[in-house]
C-alpha cells in the first residue's frame, strides 16, 4: 500500500518550486481577469453599438472562444501567431525572456473575455429597456447612462455567472503547462518526475487548487448574497 | 491559402482518421468516439448523481456533494493527472492513454452534468410529485415515470451543451500523447517545422465547425422544447376554462 511522506515533496528544492508554481498560476489567474474583464466591457459596447461590421465582428470574436478548446486557442497563440509577427517583434517578445507566460495571458484573457462579455450581455438584456431610455431622456450621455446605470444593475445579475467564469479561467490556467509556463500543474509533473512521489505531488497542487477554488465559490456566494441585500434596502 | 490546401491534401487523412486502417485509429474520429463513449458512460451515472443531489437523506446527499464539490475544483489536467495515477493501481495493470483520459473525462463530466440533471429535477413544480406520491405510486416509480422524463426531455439542450464541452475537453489527451485530433496536429506540425499557422488554423476551424454546428442544433432543439412547453401551458389553460 502507500505510504505517505509529504515532508519528501515539502522541502527544499521542491518546496521553492511548489511556491514559484502557486504564484505563477495566481498571476497568470489575476493578470487574465483583470485583462479580460476590461476586454469584455469593451466587446458587450461593440456589440450593442449597431454597426453591423462590429457587430458581426464582436459575434465572431465570441463564437470563436466558444466553440474552440482553449488548448488549442493556447497552441495558436504560442506556436502560430508569432509566426506571422514581424522579426522585429519576435525578438522584442523573446527578449522578455518569458514569451510562454505572455501568450498564455494573452490566449487566456481573450477567452474568458468571450465567456463573460456574454454573461454581461444577458445581464443587460435582462433589465427593460425602458431604463437606458429614461437614463438618455434624463440628458446622460450613452457613456454614463451605461456607467451609472445600465451596468450596476447588469452586474448584480450577471455576478453569479461572472464567478463561474471566473472559477472557470482559474482552472484554465493549468493548460499553460502545455506550453511550457511552470503552474502549479506543471510544477506537480516536474516534482513528481524528480522524486518519484506521485501522489504528494500530485495532492500538494490538488490542494492548492482546491483552497483557491472553494474562495472564489466562497467569495461569489457572499458577494451576491451582499448585492441581493443592496436591492432590497 | 495555398499552403492550407497542400498541408489538407498531405495530411488531410491522418487529421481525420489517424494511421487507421494500418494502425490504431486517430485523429477526429478518435477524438469523436472519444466524446460519444464519454457522454453514453457518464450519463446514466449522471442522472444517479443528479437524483443524489436531490435527495433529502443525508447520507446520500452529502458524500456526493462533497464529490461534485471537489471534482469541480480541480482543472482537467489535474483529474488525467490522477486517473494516470490511480486508474492502474485501482485495476492492477497498466492502461492505455485512451482509457485514462475517457476515465477523467467521465468522472469530470459526473459532475457537471449531474448538476445539470439537478437542475431539471428541481426545476419541476413540487406539485407534480405530490401528485404522483397520491396516486400511489412509490418514490423510484416518481422518478421513472414522472420527474425523469420530464426533467430529462428538458435537459436535452443542456445536455447537448456538455456534449461540445466534452468534444472540447478531450484535446486535453494531448498532454498524455493521446493520438487525437489536437495531437495529431502537433505531430503534423513538428514535421512540417515551418507552417505552424496554416495547421492551427486547420485545427482550429475543425473544431469550430463540430461545435458550432452542434451549437446551432442546440438552439433550435431549446427553441422547439419552449415552443411545445407553451403549447401544453396553453391547453392545460383552455382546458380548465372550458371545464368551469
Amino acid at each position: 500500500m502507500l505510504s505517505l511522506n509529504f515532508s519528501s515533496v515539502l522541502h527544499g528544492q521542491y518546496l521553492h518550486w511548489f511556491l514559484l508554481g502557486a504564484i505563477c498560476t495566481l498571476l497568470l489567474f489575476a493578470v487574465s481577469w483583470v485583462i479580460g474583464f476590461l476586454l469584455s466591457l469593451i466587446v458587450v459596447a461593440v456589440r450593442s453599438s449597431g454597426a453591423r461590421f462590429l457587430v458581426a465582428a464582436a459575434a465572431g470574436f465570441v463564437g470563436y472562444h466558444r466553440n474552440v478548446p482553449e488548448l488549442v486557442q493556447l497552441f495558436v497563440w504560442y506556436f502560430g501567431v508569432p509566426q506571422l509577427l514581424p522579426a522585429t517583434w519576435q525578438q522584442l517578445i523573446n527578449n522578455t525572456g518569458n514569451s510562454e507566460f505572455i501568450f498564455a495571458t494573452i490566449a487566456l484573457s481573450l477567452n474568458v473575455a468571450a465567456y463573460m462579455s456574454e454573461d454581461l450581455r444577458s445581464g443587460i438584456r435582462s433589465l427593460p429597456s425602458a431604463q437606458l431610455e429614461a437614463a438618455r431622456a434624463l440628458g446622460l450621455s450613452y457613456i454614463s447612462s451605461m456607467r451609472k446605470v445600465i451596468l450596476p444593475q447588469a452586474l448584480k445579475v450577471a455576478v453569479p455567472p461572472l464567478v463561474n467564469q471566473s472559477l472557470g479561467l482559474f482552472k484554465s490556467t493549468s493548460l499553460a503547462m502545455a506550453i511550457g509556463v511552470a503552474e502549479m500543474t506543471y510544477v506537480s509533473q516536474q516534482v513528481e518526475n524528480e522524486s518519484f512521489r506521485t501522489f504528494e505531488a500530485f495532492a500538494v497542487a490538488s490542494i492548492f487548487y482546491w483552497t483557491v477554488s472553494f474562495l472564489i465559490m466562497g467569495l461569489g456566494t457572499v458577494w451576491s448574497k451582499r448585492l441581493n441585500m443592496d436591492g432590497t434596502r | 491559402m495555398t499552403d492550407l490546401f497542400h498541408i489538407l491534401h498531405d495530411y488531410g487523412l491522418l487529421l481525420l482518421v489517424g494511421q487507421f486502417p494500418q494502425g490504431p485509429l486517430g485523429g477526429l474520429a478518435l477524438t469523436l468516439c472519444l466524446a460519444v463513449a464519454g457522454l453514453l458512460i457518464s450519463f446514466p451515472l449522471a442522472v444517479l448523481v443528479g437524483i443524489a443531489r436531490t435527495s433529502t437523506h443525508t447520507v446520500i446527499y452529502l458524500p456526493v456533494s462533497v464529490a461534485v464539490h471537489l471534482i469541480r475544483g480541480l482543472p482537467v489536467l489535474m483529474i488525467i493527472f490522477w486517473a494516470y495515477f490511480i486508474v492502474p493501481l485501482a485495476i492492477g495493470r497498466s492502461v492505455s492513454a485512451l482509457t485514462t483520459v475517457l476515465c477523467a473525462l467521465v468522472v469530470y463530466e459526473l459532475a457537471f452534468m449531474g448538476e445539470v440533471i439537478r437542475a431539471g429535477i428541481q426545476a419541476l413544480p413540487k406539485g407534480q410529485i405530490e401528485a404522483a406520491r397520491s396516486l400511489g405510486l412509490n418514490g423510484f416509480q416518481v422518478m421513472r415515470r414522472v420527474v425523469l422524463p420530464q426533467a430529462l426531455f428538458h435537459m436535452l439542450p443542456s445536455i447537448l451543451n456538455r456534449f461540445i464541452s466534452l468534444i472540447k475537453n478531450t484535446s486535453l489527451g494531448y498532454i498524455i500523447s493521446l493520438n487525437e485530433l489536437t495531437y495529431s496536429a502537433y505531430q503534423i506540425n513538428i514535421q512540417l517545422l515551418t507552417k505552424p499557422f496554416q495547421v492551427y488554423t486547420i485545427l482550429a476551424v475543425t473544431y469550430f465547425l463540430i461545435c458550432w454546428s452542434l451549437g446551432q442544433a442546440m438552439t433550435r432543439l431549446e427553441r422547439r422544447i419552449q415552443a411545445r412547453r407553451e403549447r401544453t401551458a396553453a391547453y392545460v389553460e383552455s382546458t380548465i376554462i372550458a371545464s368551469a
